[in-house]
Formats: C-alpha cells, sequence, structure tokens
C-alpha cells in the first residue's frame, strides 16, 4: 500500500494497524525518516510529488518487493508538502515470516525512494533554499540491489 | 493541446509549473524546441544530466509522437526518503 500525504503522519497508530490480525507474520521491520536540522543550518524541508504518477511508481516498487522478498506485505507513507525539522517524512512497514526478509524489504524499499522514486526535495535554512539531489552515497545505496 | 508539467528545480527556474501549448507540438523534440526559444535556459536544463520525461504518465527516451491532448511531465532528478 503507498499513501502520499501532506498530513503528519503518527508512526504509532500506523504500526498498530499494520501488525493487527497477523498469524502467518514473525517479522515486522520499520523504518522512519524524518526532517533533519543540521545544526540549525535547515530550518524545513518541501517535498513535490506527480500526482498520481508517484504513487503509482511507488506502487510498482513494492510490488517487486513483495516478490523479492516474499514480504505478506508493506506499506510506504509518505509526507509531500512543507514538513517541519523533526517531523517524519516516510514510514516504510514490511511483514514477512522472518526477520532477513523484513530488514532488507524495508532497505531495498528506502534506497528506491532516496533517489529513484519521483519526489522532489527542497531544504530551506540559512543558505536559502536548495534543490536535493541524490548523493554518490545514495546512488550507490540504490544500485547495490540492481 | 498539450500539458506540460515541470517539477523540482526545473519548476523554479521555468517560473511556471503547468502550462499549455496549443497549437500543440507533434513531437517531443518539437515541444522541447518551443521551451526552449521561450527560454534558453529552461531549454537547456531540460536536455540536462538525470533529467527525465513522460508523455502520458509513461517514462519516455528520445524522440516520440505526442498524441492530441497529451500530458508531458519533465522530471529532475529525484529525491525522496
Amino acid at each position: 500500500m503507498i499513501r502520499v500525504t501532506d498530513r503528519p503522519i503518527d508512526p504509532g497508530s500506523e504500526l498498530t494497524a499494520f501488525c493487527r490480525g497477523r498469524m502467518e507474520t514473525g517479522a515486522v521491520a520499520s523504518f522512519l525518516g524524518l526532517a533533519r536540522g543540521e545544526r540549525g543550518a535547515a530550518t524545513a524541508l518541501e517535498l513535490e510529488a506527480y500526482g498520481g504518477f508517484t504513487e503509482v511508481a511507488i506502487g510498482e516498487m513494492i510490488e517487486t518487493a513483495t516478490a523479492r522478498f516474499s514480504l505478506h506485505d508493506a506499506v510506504v507513507i509518505h509526507r509531500v508538502g512543507a514538513i517541519a525539522v523533526g517531523e517524519a517524512i516516510v514510514l516504510v512497514l514490511t511483514a514477512a515470516a522472518h526477520r532477513r526478509e523484513a530488514f532488507e524489504a524495508c532497505d531495498f524499499l528506502m534506497d528506491y525512494l532516496k533517489s529513484r522514486a519521483p519526489l522532489w526535495k527542497k531544504e530551506h535554512g540559512r543558505a536559502g533554499p536548495r534543490w536535493v539531489e541524490p548523493t554518490a552515497r545514495d546512488l550507490a545505496d540504490a544500485a547495490r540491489w540492481d | 493541446m498539450t500539458r506540460v508539467l515541470l517539477f523540482g528545480r526545473l519548476r523554479d527556474l521555468a517560473d511556471w509549473r503547468e502550462k499549455v501549448f496549443d497549437p500543440p507540438p507533434t513531437t517531443l523534440f518539437a515541444l522541447r524546441g518551443l521551451i526552449a526559444a521561450d527560454n534558453a535556459d529552461l531549454g537547456a536544463a531540460l536536455d540536462g544530466p538525470g533529467v527525465q520525461a513522460t508523455v502520458d504518465r509513461r517514462l519516455v527516451r528520445g524522440d516520440v509522437a505526442l498524441p492530441k491532448g497529451s500530458e508531458v511531465a519533465f522530471l529532475p532528478p529525484m529525491s525522496g526518503g
């Protein structure tokens, strides 16, 4: 399931709902990304999506992850719009029979989201606004799975 | 008509997010030419590294025909998470 939203993410209630009624799932892994303040240099983030296209693209990657890691289920919730420092940007939840698959699928989905999902991130701060582009590390992280 | 969408730094560079081209260009290269004629910096940015194009929400490479009423988007390097 993919949800792109301009509303705050409540990780506790999302995790509780995701785990409910699972009788065969032995492992749920989660990743929560927060907007980092960079020691006062960054004051806010602004996330942009291509409505409809972004959901389809991320949904296809969730299907890929589900097949590749034998997941029982996976959820990506991604914020768009203005995000204050300290707020959640993204939540990834994965469910599998065993922990290795759940951890790896979570890692795989985050590496994809950082540099290949149709989302654009602008950082506002002391030095003025700047569009964030994937770092060499982000690109190398995503390429690990190719 | 052809609807064109820009995202990320391309939108800031152009100072528009969405624009309608009417009469519609018949190919993606023709559309790129119209955009570059209007704003050379934007035209160069659309040809820059990592910029992808979609036609009716499908990624395309090189030149393609633009169907009537199509939606074209230019996507700069992506950064979510």
